[in-house]
């Protein structure tokens, strides 16, 4: 996979092709982190930058570790979260593929900031190449952090990476969301106060280290500064992830992987939490997580996956919903009924023989879900269906009405 | 208080709590199968099972207090509360002691319930499908009206009720919804992920 | 004082005796799982909406202290956005 930044920060340096970059290249390339003593004050710095997380849901990650710092009484832990298990997106791996220094200098500064003991690799046990490089990584760095440092794999599933799965798979292996009145910042991998940060986050941590606030904020051309990373797929020629600035247009990505012309028709942006987009609505809107719906596209996690005009968007939709179903944690009657019967209801619209009002049930069975689970998993399942719903409302009333399928070429994005 | 005020009262308290119990093992099985009718709402069953729990506590004391206090059965409070340690038909008797200590463990973790955890409560609650025979057995052992006719009739009801109950039980198997089954159905519907990148 | 209903939908397993006894503020869904109305429970509702959480047989109701006294969770900026 191609990685070409536009605005280079975190993938400034050499290709991705080159494999993951080494210590002295990546000390020679960036210099090595500011003294201990600077960097224990980086909490107001990261709240100054306006930094947002990079799991999805742009959380301020100055003020997630001042959470976690304010509990803390130097037995914190770090929880590294590189389980991305969301299929549309790249961008983790593979950060944590070619540079992985970058990775464990966000963890180190991380865990002094908040005052933590212990820092966990939690890695996506499918994701091969970042286990290699961040395994290799560790054995080039000092003894003091590699005693502190364990990875643990962490197990292939869409809410392995949510924040309450991956303390409690730490604490029981067991990988699925709790409900709980203890959030991870106050009690989490064992009993004690927790960061989950995703690898992206902590990497520009790493560099906002190095560079201050103003270098930080310098890129980013709308509400939100600085950069990140998009895993852009689809109907592209080179698909990849690539640095964005935030602000950068829908059309701008697609520029970056290669489409001159706009033949695609539809985008999803954000990932199976996200939502689609309709191209005539969306091609010079800008990603960016403050422009917000229901004109906004968010940001999510950066995933931007163009479907083709040959793309069938009930088929597309009923895929992805089946797979959110079966993706659900199986802890809430909620989720697992109603996702299941969703999933049901859109494969029978896809296929070509619905039943009389699968459509309307769908949309009721929607409001049925939202909001009634112990995680977030059926809010994003929804949130996606409800914005296919609205773009490919054409093709569900013709599959509805007459049964078929009206392109010509039925392939999902 | 003469004796035999005491050994009536003994011999009441108890079949009546035998019939308790009874009724609240049919009303256990018939709250976990999730029974209703229209004029039965499944709140009213959990309600009475309850509220009948409680009572049969209350006869349950009844029982034992007068047994312990009359003089002519000459028991103690110990022989009461710790199994086969009586003097009089140990064996018959410390069934019944261990019925009760069953029932008083039901009990409290019942009423504890939102300290003791789920695991633990539903663990302890089980134990009653053991704690009723065992309520059975002592009656028939020791009781002085066991052989009597009406008292025969009246073992059988409560045989057959608990009985059918269990039946009831065993067949209607696990009534909640099994979620993981209905999630592993949908999985088992797509072969892969749609979209993955490779 | 001001309290409203909490359900945790894990211990759920969809009895249902909570709607039976709150009809006003508890109804079942296509699945027979409780879907809650937000907001404070009135004064005149308060004895039954505690009878509900008494009654339910894995204690998946509370009755709480009105939301404002937690600290709110994180929430997502974009539409159900999760926390990974």
């Amino acid at each position: 996979m191609t990685m070409v930044a536009a605005i280079p920060r975190l993938l400034a340096g050499p290709p991705s092709s080159a494999g993951p970059e080494p210590l002295d290249a990546h000390q020679a390339r960036i210099g090595g982190l500011p003294p201990a003593r600077d960097r224990r004050a980086i909490i107001p710095v990261l709240e100054a930058s306006g930094l947002l997380g990079r799991g999805g849901a742009a959380f301020p990650v100055g003020r997630k570790w001042r959470a976690v710092a304010d509990r803390s009484s130097g037995d914190a832990v770090v929880v590294v979260n590189g389980a991305e298990g969301e299929p549309r997106s790249a961008k983790d791996r593979a950060l944590m593929a070619c540079r992985p220094h970058l990775v464990l200098d966000g963890a180190l500064v991380a865990a002094e900031a908040v005052g933590a003991t212990d820092i966990v690799l939690y890695v996506g046990s499918e994701h091969r190449d970042a286990h290699r490089a961040l395994g290799r990584a560790l054995d080039e760095r000092e003894p003091e952090l590699r005693r502190r440092v364990r990875v643990v794999a962490a197990p292939v599933g869409y809410v392995a990476g949510e924040a309450t799965a991956a303390v409690r798979f730490m604490n029981s292996g067991d990988a699925r969301p709790t409900f709980l009145d203890q959030r991870p910042h106050e009690i989490g991998v064992g009993g004690r106060p927790t960061l989950v940060q995703n690898v992206e986050s902590l990497a520009y941590a790493a560099l906002i280290a190095r560079h201050g606030v103003a270098w930080y904020r310098s890129a980013g051309r709308g509400q939100t500064p600085g950069t990140a990373l998009v895993t852009v797929s689809g109907a592209v020629p080179r698909p990849g992830v690539r640095e964005i600035e935030y602000g950068t247009t829908i059309a701008e990505v697609a520029a970056l992987a290669g489409a001159t012309t706009r033949s695609a028709s539809a985008v999803l942006v954000g990932g199976y939490f996200g939502a689609w987009a309709s191209l005539d609505e969306a091609w010079d809107r800008p990603l960016d997580p403050a422009d917000r719906a229901p004109a906004g596209l968010g940001f999510g996690c950066g995933v931007v996956s163009f479907a083709g005009s040959d793309t069938c968007g009930v088929r597309a939709t009923a895929e992805i919903m089946t797979f959110t179903a079966g993706q659900s944690a199986a802890q809430c009657g909620p989720c697992v009924f109603g996702l299941a019967a969703i999933a049901e209801a859109t494969r029978r619209l896809a296929s070509g023989s619905p039943a009389q009002d699968d459509l309307g049930r769908v949309d009721r069975w929607a409001g049925q879900v939202l909001g009634r689970g112990a995680c977030h998993h059926p809010d994003g399942a929804v949130g996606l269906l409800r914005s296919a719903l609205d773009v490919f409302a054409d093709e569900f009333a013709r599959h509805q009405a007459r049964g078929r399928c009206t392109v010509a070429r039925a392939e999902v994005a | 208080m003469s004796t035999q005020v005491l050994w009536f009262a003994t011999r009441g308290a108890g079949i009546v709590s035998l019939l308790l119990f009874t009724a609240i093992v049919v009303l256990g099985v018939i709250t976990s199968v999730r029974w209703q009718a229209r004029q039965w709402p499944r709140f009213l069953t959990a309600e009475v099972h309850r509220s009948i729990a409680l009572l049969s506590v209350v006869f349950l004391a009844l029982h034992i207090a007068t047994a312990v206090i009359d003089p002519y059965a000459s028991l103690g409070w110990v022989s009461a509360l710790v199994p086969f340690s009586s003097s009089y038909r140990p064996l018959w008797l410390g069934l019944g002691v261990v019925s009760l200590d069953l029932l008083l463990a039901v009990v409290l973790t019942s009423l504890l319930r939102a300290r003791v955890g789920r695991r633990a409560w539903r663990a302890v609650h089980w134990t009653a499908y053991a704690s009723w025979p065992l309520a059975l057995a002592h009656g028939i052992g020791t009781g002085s009206d066991a052989s009597a006719a009406w008292m025969v009739g009246i073992d059988a009801v409560c045989i057959v009720a608990v009985v059918t109950a269990v039946a009831w039980r065993l067949a209607a198997g696990r009534r909640g919804a099994d979620l993981p089954a209905v999630v592993a159905s949908v999985g088992r519907s797509t072969s892969s992920e749609p979209g993955a990148l490779r | 004082m001001a309290e409203s209903l909490r359900l945790d939908p894990i211990r759920c397993d969809g009895h249902g005796m909570c709607a039976e006894l709150l009809p006003e503020l508890i109804t079942l869904d296509d699945w027979g799982y409780p879907v809650i109305a937000p907001g404070l429970v009135q004064d005149r509702l308060l004895d039954h909406a505690r009878r509900a959480v008494d009654v339910c047989p894995v204690l998946a109701l509370r009755l709480e202290r009105a939301p404002a006294a937690r600290p709110p969770a994180p929430v997502p900026t974009t539409a159900g956005a999760g926390r990974r």
